[in-house]
C-alpha cells in the first residue's frame, strides 16, 4: 500500500461530477505524474487530494490514516505541501520571508531547512532579500517549491510547475524535483509537458474525463503506442 | 529686493500658519489612513465606518479623562487624555470586534463582494455615529489640559526680535512624537515579527497564506485590534489639537481615504506619505498669502486681495480633487498599492 492513496474519487464543484472514479497513489521517494487532455480533471484530482473539493465517493488515505474529511489546513499540518499553478508566491515579500511563511506552522528551528532549500536552489540564496514578485518565472517557481519544502512535507504536490517557463528552465526544475524525490518525499505532479514529465516519473496516470485511462511506469507509458499517439503527439 | 529681516519674517509667518499646522494635521491623517489601508489590505474592503470608529474611541478617552479629572488624577504637563488613551483603545477594540462578530463575519463567511462590504460598513458607520451622539451628544467637546504651549507667539517675538510670532502648541509636538512612535512600532511589527509577516502574507496572497497554515481568524482579530488602536490614537490627537465633535470626525473620512489612496491603498508607508500630502495640499491651498507677499514683494507690487486660492470652507474639495485626479491618472497611488 502506497503512502498517499486516493481511491475511486467521485465529485466536482457542485454541478456535474468532474472526477468519475479516479484512483491515484504515490509512495515516498517516488514521482507520480498526472497527464491528460485539457479538462480531464488533472488539477481537480489534485484539489481533491488537498481537500478543496467536495467528494461524493471515494477515500483519501495518508500513511494508512483516512484524511478524506480533513480540511486543507489540517492536511498541511499532516505533511502535505501544495504548490499551486499560479499565484504561488507572496509577491510583495522577500524570498526569505516567503520561505519563512512556508515554515509558519513549525515551532522548531527551521534555519537548517532553509539552508537545504538554498542548497537546492542556489539562485534563491543570492536573491533572498529581493521581492519574490520581481523574479523571473522560473525563479518564482523555485521560490514556490522552496516555500512548500519549508514545511518538511512528506508529500509534495505540484500543479504544472513548468507552466510558462522556458525549456531550459523546465529541465532544470525537473532536475530539482528529482533531488526532492531523493530526500524521500512523495512527489505528485500535474504536467502539460507530458513527455518530459513522464521521463522522470516512476508512475504515470493518464486521466480522461475524470477516469484513469492508462496507468503505468513512466517508461511504459512513453513506450505505449496508444498513449504516444493520443496524448504525447506521436 | 526685500530686506533680510523681511525674508525671515515671511518664513516665520509661513511656518506658523502652514508648516507647523500641516505637519501635525498630516500626522493625524497618516494615523487614520494607516487604519483604512490595513482594513483594505487585509480584510479587503473600504471601511467607511473608520471615521466614526475614531469618534467612538475618542469619546471613550474623553469620558475616562473627565473621570480622571474629577478624581484629581493628572499627567503633569501632559494631557490627562494620554492616560485615558489605553481605555479608549480597549473600548474601540471591543466595538470593532463586536461588529466583526455580529456583522462582518457573516459576509466574510458568505464571501460577499467588496461592494457589499462597503455598504455594510456604511451601516456600521451610521450605527457607530448614533451610539456616539447618543452617549456624548453632537456638540463640541474640549478635553485638553496640561501645558498648552511650548512657546507662544509673543515669547517668540521677544526672543527673536522679529515682528512675526511663531507658536508651537504642545499638542503639535505630542502629535508628531506619538505618530512617529506608532508608525515605527507598526512597521517593526509588520516587517520583523512572525505575526506581522503572517498578516502581510495574508494580505499579499490569501489562498497561499491559508496553504501555509496561517490562521485567518487570528489575522482578522489582530487587524481589528491594530486598526482600533490607530483610529483611537489618531482621534485623540486630533481632538486634543483641535476639538472633538462627532460630525467633524465623520468628515475626516474623506481626507483619510484620499491619503490612503494617494499613497497607494494597502501600502502602510503610502498611507503615511499620503497623510502628509493631503494635509499640506489642504493647508497650502486654503492659506491667505497676503501678508506673506507683503514681506517679500516691493511696495509697488503689494497684493490688494487676500491671495487665497480657496476659502477654508472648501478644504474638503482639495482632498476630493486629489482623490479624483489620483484615481484617474495613477490609481495604484504613489507606492503602488492595489489598484481599485
Amino acid at each position: 500500500m502506497s503512502y498517499l492513496v486516493a481511491d475511486q474519487l467521485r465529485g466536482g464543484y457542485g454541478g456535474a461530477d468532474i472526477l468519475n472514479g479516479c484512483s491515484l497513489s504515490v509512495d515516498k521517494g517516488e514521482i507520480a505524474v498526472i497527464v491528460g487532455p485539457n479538462g480531464a480533471g488533472k488539477s481537480t484530482a489534485m484539489k481533491a487530494l488537498l481537500g478543496m473539493l467536495n467528494l461524493r465517493e471515494g477515500t483519501v488515505t495518508l500513511g494508512g490514516k483516512d484524511i478524506t474529511h480533513m480540511s486543507p489546513q489540517d492536511r498541511v499540518g499532516e505533511g502535505i505541501a501544495f504548490v499551486p499553478q499560479t499565484h504561488n508566491v507572496f509577491g510583495g515579500m522577500t524570498v526569505e520571508e516567503n520561505l519563512e511563511m512556508g515554515a509558519f506552522l513549525r515551532t522548531d528551528d527551521f534555519t537548517g531547512t532553509m539552508e537545504q532549500v538554498y542548497d537546492l536552489f542556489p539562485i534563491l540564496k543570492q536573491k533572498r532579500r529581493q521581492n519574490a514578485g520581481e523574479l523571473s518565472g522560473g525563479q518564482r517557481q523555485q521560490v514556490a517549491v522552496g516555500r512548500a519544502m519549508m514545511t518538511q512535507p512528506s508529500v509534495l504536490m505540484l500543479d504544472e510547475p513548468t507552466a510558462g517557463v522556458s525549456p531550459i528552465v523546465m529541465d532544470e526544475l525537473f532536475d530539482r524535483i528529482l533531488e526532492v524525490k531523493q530526500q524521500g518525499i512523495a512527489v505528485l505532479m500535474v504536467e502539460q509537458n507530458a513527455a518530459q514529465a513522464l521521463n522522470i516519473a516512476d508512475k504515470g496516470y493518464v486521466l480522461v474525463t475524470g477516469t484513469n485511462k492508462h496507468t503505468g511506469s513512466g517508461e511504459e507509458l512513453l513506450a505505449d503506442p496508444v498513449v504516444r499517439r493520443t496524448f504525447l503527439g506521436g | 529686493m526685500p530686506e533680510f529681516v523681511d525674508i525671515l519674517n515671511a518664513i516665520v509667518l509661513f511656518s506658523n500658519f502652514v508648516l507647523v499646522p500641516a505637519i501635525s494635521y498630516g500626522a493625524q491623517l497618516a494615523l487614520g489612513a494607516l487604519g483604512i489601508t490595513l482594513v483594505y489590505g487585509i480584510l479587503r474592503f473600504s471601511n467607511f465606518a473608520h471615521g466614526d470608529m475614531m469618534a467612538f474611541g475618542t469619546m471613550v478617552v474623553i469620558l475616562v479623562t473627565w473621570g480622571f479629572q474629577s478624581m484629581g488624577i493628572s499627567f503633569g504637563p501632559l494631557p490627562t487624555a494620554l492616560l485615558a488613551l489605553p481605555f479608549g483603545i480597549m473600548g474601540a477594540v471591543a466595538l470593532s470586534l463586536a461588529f466583526d462578530k455580529t456583522v462582518y463575519k457573516f459576509y466574510r463567511t458568505k464571501k460577499s463582494a467588496p461592494v457589499i462590504f462597503v455598504i455594510v460598513s456604511t451601516g456600521v458607520m451610521f450605527m457607530t455615529n448614533a451610539i456616539v451622539r447618543f452617549i456624548i451628544g453632537p456638540s463640541d467637546q474640549r478635553f485638553m489640559d496640561g501645558t498648552k504651549f511650548i512657546f507662544r507667539p509673543r515669547e517668540f517675538r521677544e526672543f527673536t526680535g522679529l515682528s512675526e510670532g511663531l507658536a508651537l502648541k504642545s499638542t503639535q509636538v505630542l502629535t508628531l512624537t506619538v505618530t512617529i512612535m506608532c508608525v515605527a512600532a507598526l512597521f517593526y511589527f509588520l516587517q520583523k515579527t512572525r505575526t506581522g509577516k503572517a498578516m502581510r502574507a495574508f494580505s499579499d496572497n490569501k489562498d497561499l497564506a491559508l496553504l501555509s497554515g496561517i490562521n485567518p481568524d487570528r489575522v482578522v482579530l489582530i487587524t481589528w485590534i491594530l486598526v482600533a488602536a490607530l483610529a483611537t490614537t489618531a482621534g485623540t490627537l486630533y481632538g486634543l489639537d483641535k476639538s472633538f465633535k462627532p460630525f467633524t470626525y465623520f468628515m475626516l473620512l474623506l481626507p483619510m481615504f484620499a491619503a490612503a489612496i494617494v499613497g497607494g491603498i494597502g501600502s502602510p508607508i503610502g498611507a503615511v506619505v499620503g497623510g502628509f500630502v493631503i494635509a499640506f495640499s489642504e493647508v497650502i491651498v486654503t492659506y491667505a498669502y497676503k501678508k506673506f507677499f507683503i514681506y517679500l514683494m516691493p511696495e509697488s507690487l503689494e497684493p490688494t486681495g487676500l491671495m487665497q486660492f480657496l476659502s477654508t470652507d472648501y478644504k474638503f474639495a482639495v482632498s476630493f480633487i486629489i482623490l479624483v485626479v489620483v484615481l484617474l491618472i495613477r490609481p495604484t497611488g504613489i507606492f503602488k498599492g492595489q489598484s481599485i
